[in-house]
C-alpha cells in the first residue's frame, strides 16, 4: 500500500469530481455519449420543425451537462443539476407553456396560421368544371432540370397533351407510347410509377396547368392517374388582405367574432369557419368570471369539489384503517386470506368499477333499488347523486388505504407499544395516543396526495354521472360536477376543443391545488414534532 | 482549458450512436417498395394518443371498419406495389385525427361519419375529393348530398345509418301505423304483464337527441334553420319554436310523471338488452342492435318509425359513413387515388357490406342488398327520409343542452321553460 505523503494528509484534496475507477469511467462515457447522441439526433428534427426555442433549450442543457460532468470543477452542481433539470423539464416548462397558451385562442378552427387558413379556404373553393375535359394522367420527369411534366390524355377525344406550369401543348402520338388510354412512355423513357409519383408530394399537388389564368381555370392532378379541369371560386389578394368571390364579386375581409377572426363580408357572413391563432390577452380568464351565474356555479362547484375530496380521503382512510386494525389483530383467524380478499376491488380497473356502480344505482333496473325494494331516483336528485358518487368512490378507495394502513401498522416500533401497555394504557388510549400519531407520520403525505388526486378525480364523475343531474335551466355545472369535470365539458364539450380556455382554467386549478397542498403540508409537518 | 479525454471519448460514442439513427431514417422508405403486405396495427390507448404507422398509405378507422378494410387494403397494396396500413383508433377518432393531422403525423385517409365534416373543414384537416359526374351518378343521391357542403364533395360515402323500429313479433306481430298505436299496443302488453316496458328508447341521465329525433321531427321540430343561401343559419335555433314545444309537451305526458313510456333509466347501456331479453315489445335503434338481438334469439321484424297521429312523418337523422383524404397526410396522392377510385368500386362496397350490413352507397348494390335483406331495406327507407345533420362545427353546443333538456322533461320538468332555456344556452354558444 502506498504511503500517504505528509503534504496530502495535511491538505486532503477534494476528489468528488474525479472519476477514479474504470467502471465509473465507463458509466460516465456511456452516459455522456447517450446524452450527446440523443441531442445530435434531435437537432435535425427540431430544425425541420423550425422549433428554435426547443433547439436553444436543447443546446444549452447539453452544454451544461458537458461542462458540469467533464470538468473537475462545479462539484455542488454535479449533485444539484439532475434534480433541477428534471424540475425545469417536467414542471416549469409545462407550466410556462400552459400560461402562454392561456393567453391565446388556440383550439378548434384556430390551430394554424392565417396563411394556412387562407391557403386552405382558397384550395377548398376549387370546383370541378363538368363541361371541361377530364384527363388520364401520367407523370414524367422533364429534361428541364428534372421538373415534373404531366402527360394528359383527354378522356373524350383521346387527344394527348403535355402539361407544365407554362400551359398545355399538344403532343403527337408518335412521340409517346400509349396503352389502355394512358401514356406509358415518353420518347422511350418510362413514366413514373405510383410510388414515385407519391414521393413527389407537394411539388405535384402544386403543379396545376393553367388553362385560363384570369378566370382561375387550371388543370389539377387528382390521385396518380387522373386530372380534371377546375376553377377556384375564391381569389386571395395579399396586398389588400381580402378574399373575393369570382362569381358574386363579394369581398371578404378579416373581421373579429368573439375571440377570433374570420374572413367575412360587410353583412357579417363568413366565407368559411376557418380561423387562425391569435393572442387574446386576459380574455380567457375574464370569460370565466364575467358571467354572474357562471361565477355562482363555479363557487358552489368548488365547495362540492372540496367536500368530495375531503370526504373521499377521510372516508376511505377511516374505513381502510378500521379494516386494517381488524386484520392486524392476532386473534383473527385466516388473516392472510381476508387481507388478499380485501385487495380485490383494487385489482378491478376503476373504469369498470365505476360503470358497474352506475348500473347498480339505476332507478328501475339497479340492484340497489331492487334489493331495498324501493324506487329511489338516485341520479335524478343532486343530493342523492352526490351520495351515489361518494359511495362508489369510497368503494374504489378503501383497498388502497387498507394497504397503506396495514403496512404502517406493521412497521410501528413494538417497544413503544409494549412500553405503553406495561404502563397500563388501555386499548383505546394505546390506539389514540400511541399508535395513531405514529401512524400519521408515515401516512400523512399519502393523504395529501390522495386529496390532490380526488380533487381532480375526473374518472369517478365522468363514468358515474357525467356530471348530472342538470337543472333544467341549461346550467354548465351539473349536480355532481367537480371543477375538473365541469371545466372539461366547458373547454371541450360545446364548441369543440378550446385549448386556450382550458389552459386558463388549468392555471387557476393549479393555483388552487398549490395553495391547498401547501396548507396540508403545513399541517402534516406538525406530526413530525411527535418524533 | 485542456479538453478532457472523457469529452473526446463521449463525442466518439455520440457519432457512433447518431449515425445509424440517421441511416435508418433515409433507407426505410426505399426498401418497403418490394413488400406488398397490408399490415394492421392496433393503436389505441386510454388517453387516446395514436401514432402513425410506417407505410405508403395509412388509413385510420374505428374497430369495425378497420377489420372490414383489411382485405381491401391488402388488394390495393398488391395492385400498386405499395405497403398499406389500416390502423384502428378505438376512441375519439375524430379529435385524434384533427390533432395528428395538424401536427403532420396523421393518416392519409380517415373513415368517419358525415357529421364530422364541418369540424374537419374548420380545422383544415381534409381536402375535397374530385369525383366525375359519372362516379357521382352511381351513388345514392341522398348519401352523396350528406357529404357535400359549400358546393364541394368532401368524402366518398360507402354506407348509411339511421334509426328504425325493431319489434318482438311474438308480442307485437304487426307494425304500428302511428306512434299512438305503438303506445297503446305496448301499454296493453304491460297491463297484461307480458312486458315490463312499452318501448325501449334510450334517454339516459343527459338525454339523447339522436334517438329522440324521429319523435322531435314528427312534431316539426328542427335544430338549426337554413338561411336563404342554403347554409345553416345559426341565428335560427329550432329548439324553442312551435314544433319543438309541441314535442316537449308530448314528451312530458309520456315521461316518468305521466304514462311512463319514456324513462331516464333506459340508457345506451341497457336499451338493447331490454329488448333482447324480451322485456319490451319495441326498440328504437340502428343497425348496431341487430347482432345482439339475433344472438338472443328473439323473433323480430323491422319497420320505419311511425309518426304521431295527425302529425308529420317521423324523420330520424341520416348518418353517412365516408372516406376522407387528409389535408396534411404524407401520401396525399395515393390517398386521393384510393378514395376516388377504390372506394366507389362495387367490389369494395360489397366487402364493406359483408363486414357490416348497412345500406351501401352504390345505387346498384343498394338495390341488390335491399331486395335480399329486410333490415337493409328498412334502414335505407329510413335514410331516404332522414334528416342530414347541419354542417356546423359546434354541433355539440346543440346536442348537449338539447339532450339535457329532453332528459329533464322526461323526468318531469316543465316542458316550455326547459326548452326555452336550452334554446338560450344554444344561442349563446353559437353566437
Amino acid at each position: 500500500m502506498k504511503a500517504v505523503s505528509p503534504k496530502e494528509a495535511q491538505h486532503p484534496r477534494l476528489t468528488l469530481g474525479r472519476t477514479t475507477s474504470v467502471p465509473e469511467l465507463v458509466v460516465k462515457i456511456v452516459f455522456l455519449g447517450i446524452v450527446c447522441g440523443f441531442a445530435v439526433s434531435l437537432i435535425p428534427v427540431l430544425i425541420g420543425l423550425k422549433s428554435w426555442t426547443m433547439l436553444a433549450v436543447l443546446c444549452v442543457s447539453v452544454a451544461c451537462i458537458l461542462i458540469i460532468y467533464t470538468t473537475k470543477r462545479h462539484v455542488p452542481a454535479k449533485y444539484l443539476f439532475p434534480g433541477t433539470f428534471m424540475l425545469v423539464l417536467f414542471v416549469l416548462i409545462p407550466v410556462i407553456y400552459t400560461v402562454a397558451i392561456s393567453a391565446t385562442n388556440y383550439g378548434d378552427g384556430t390551430r394554424g396560421t392565417q396563411e394556412e387558413a387562407v391557403a386552405s379556404i382558397v384550395e377548398n373553393s376549387v370546383e370541378r368544371q363538368e363541361n371541361k375535359p377530364s384527363y388520364t394522367m401520367s407523370v414524367a420527369r422533364g429534361t428541364d432540370h428534372g421538373r415534373l411534366v404531366l402527360y394528359l390524355v383527354d378522356e373524350k377525344t383521346g387527344k394527348i397533351y403535355r402539361g407544365t406550369q407554362q400551359g398545355l401543348t399538344p403532343v403527337s402520338r408518335a412521340d409517346v407510347t400509349v396503352s389502355d388510354g394512358k401514356v406509358t412512355a415518353v420518347g422511350g423513357q418510362r413514366v413514373l410509377n405510383a410510388l414515385e409519383i407519391d414521393k413527389q408530394g407537394d411539388s405535384l399537388s402544386r403543379l396545376s396547368v393553367p388553362v385560363n389564368k384570369d378566370k382561375g381555370i387550371y388543370i389539377h392532378p387528382s390521385g396518380i392517374s387522373e386530372a380534371y379541369t377546375g376553377q377556384s371560386r375564391l381569389i386571395y389578394d395579399k396586398a389588400k388582405d381580402t378574399i373575393t368571390d369570382r362569381q358574386t364579386g363579394t369581398v371578404y375581409r378579416p373581421r373579429k367574432f368573439g375571440d377570433r377572426y374570420y374572413y367575412a363580408d360587410s353583412a357579417g357572413r363568413k366565407v368559411s369557419e376557418q380561423s387562425w391563432l391569435s393572442n387574446v390577452g386576459w380574455d380567457n380568464y375574464t370569460r370565466l368570471f364575467r358571467d354572474e351565474s357562471v361565477r355562482g356555479q363555479l363557487f358552489s362547484t368548488f365547495l362540492w369539489t372540496l367536500f368530495f375530496a375531503i370526504f373521499s380521503v377521510f372516508g376511505t382512510f377511516l374505513c381502510g384503517l378500521l379494516i386494517a386494525l381488524l386484520f392486524d389483530e392476532p386473534r383473527m383467524a385466516g388473516r392472510k386470506f381476508w387481507r388478499s380478499l380485501m385487495v380485490i376491488p383494487y385489482a378491478v380497473p376503476t373504469f369498470i368499477g365505476f360503470l358497474i356502480w352506475s348500473t347498480f344505482f339505476n332507478k328501475d333496473f339497479g340492484i340497489i333499488n331492487q334489493v331495498l325494494g324501493v324506487g329511489i331516483d338516485w341520479f335524478g336528485d343532486p343530493t342523492l347523486a352526490k351520495i351515489a358518487v361518494c359511495t362508489a368512490n369510497l368503494w374504489a378507495g378503501i383497498p388502497y388505504m387498507f394497504l397503506i394502513s396495514t403496512g404502517a401498522l406493521q412497521s410501528l416500533p413494538t417497544d413503544v407499544v409494549e412500553a405503553a401497555r406495561i404502563d397500563g394504557a388501555g386499548p383505546f388510549r394505546l390506539f389514540f395516543q400511541i399508535k395513531m400519531p405514529l401512524l400519521l407520520i408515515s401516512v400523512a403525505p399519502l393523504l395529501v396526495s390522495s386529496f390532490a388526486f380526488n380533487f381532480n378525480n375526473y374518472n369517478a364523475i365522468a363514468l358515474m354521472t357525467k356530471g348530472g343531474p342538470f337543472a333544467s335551466s341549461g346550467e354548465i355545472f351539473g349536480g355532481t360536477d367537480i371543477l375538473i369535470s365541469g371545466i372539461y365539458r366547458m373547454a371541450f364539450g360545446g364548441s369543440g376543443a378550446q385549448f386556450g380556455l382550458a389552459a386558463a382554467v388549468s392555471v387557476i386549478l393549479f393555483l388552487i391545488t398549490a395553495v391547498l397542498g401547501g396548507i396540508q403540508f403545513g399541517i402534516s409537518n406538525k406530526f413530525e414534532d411527535i418524533r | 482549458m485542456r479538453l478532457p479525454k472523457i469529452l473526446g471519448a463521449a463525442l466518439a460514442l455520440t457519432v457512433a450512436l447518431a449515425l445509424p439513427g440517421c441511416g435508418t431514417g433515409s433507407s426505410a422508405s426505399s426498401d418497403t417498395t418490394k413488400k406488398n403486405s397490408a399490415k394492421s396495427s392496433q393503436s389505441s390507448s386510454s388517453d387516446g394518443s395514436v401514432t402513425r404507422a410506417k407505410a405508403d398509405l395509412v388509413i385510420w378507422a374505428d374497430q369495425k371498419r378497420a377489420d372490414a378494410l383489411q382485405s381491401i387494403a391488402k388488394q390495393y397494396g398488391k395492385d400498386n406495389g405499395i405497403k398499406v396500413a389500416v390502423q384502428t383508433v378505438a376512441t375519439n377518432l375524430d379529435t385524434n385525427f384533427i390533432t395528428a393531422d395538424a401536427a403532420g403525423n396523421g393518416p392519409d385517409v380517415v373513415v368517419q361519419g358525415d357529421d364530422k365534416i364541418a369540424s374537419f373543414v374548420q380545422n383544415g384537416s381534409i381536402v375535397p375529393v374530385q369525383l366525375s359526374s359519372k362516379e357521382k351518378d352511381a351513388l345514392v343521391p341522398e348519401y352523396l348530398k350528406a357529404v357535400q357542403d359549400n358546393g364541394q364533395t368532401y368524402g366518398v360515402p360507402y354506407a348509411a345509418e339511421g334509426l328504425i323500429l325493431y319489434r318482438n313479433t311474438k308480442l307485437a306481430p304487426d307494425a304500428p301505423a302511428t306512434f299512438d298505436d305503438l303506445i297503446s299496443t305496448g301499454q296493453q302488453l304491460v297491463s297484461e304483464k307480458k312486458a315490463d316496458r312499452v318501448l325501449s328508447l334510450q334517454v339516459g341521465d343527459v338525454g339523447d337527441p339522436f334517438h329522440m329525433q324521429p319523435l322531435y321531427s314528427s312534431f316539426g321540430g328542427y335544430l338549426i334553420g337554413t338561411g336563404s343561401d342554403g347554409k345553416p343559419d345559426t341565428s335560427d335555433i329550432g329548439v324553442d319554436k312551435a314544433g319543438a314545444l309541441k314535442f316537449a309537451e308530448k314528451l312530458s305526458q309520456l315521461g316518468e310523471k305521466g304514462s311512463k313510456v319514456f324513462s331516464r333509466s333506459v340508457s345506451s347501456q341497457n336499451s338493447i338488452s331490454l329488448f333482447a331479453q324480451g322485456k319490451t315489445p319495441y326498440l328504437v335503434s340502428g343497425s348496431w342492435a341487430r347482432a345482439d338481438i339475433e344472438k338472443a334469439g328473439i323473433d323480430y321484424a323491422v319497420s320505419t318509425i311511425p309518426g304521431f297521429q295527425g302529425e308529420q312523418q317521423a324523420r330520424p337523422f341520416m348518418s353517412v359513413q365516408a372516406f376522407f383524404v387528409a389535408a396534411h397526410g404524407k401520401n396525399k396522392t395515393l390517398a386521393e387515388e384510393f378514395v376516388n377510385n377504390v372506394v366507389p368500386k362495387q367490389s369494395t362496397q360489397e366487402k364493406l357490406y359483408d363486414a357490416e350490413a348497412r345500406p351501401p352507397a352504390l345505387k346498384s348494390l343498394l338495390e341488390k342488398k335491399a331486395a335480399s335483406d329486410d333490415v337493409t331495406k328498412v334502414l335505407s327507407q329510413a335514410a331516404k327520409i332522414g334528416v342530414v345533420r347541419p354542417k356546423v362545427p359546434q354541433l355539440n353546443a346543440v346536442w348537449d343542452p338539447l339532450g339535457k333538456a329532453e332528459a329533464a322533461i322526461v323526468g318531469g320538468a316543465d316542458p316550455d321553460s326547459t326548452m326555452s332555456s336550452a334554446a338560450k344556452t344554444i344561442e349563446d354558444a353559437l353566437k
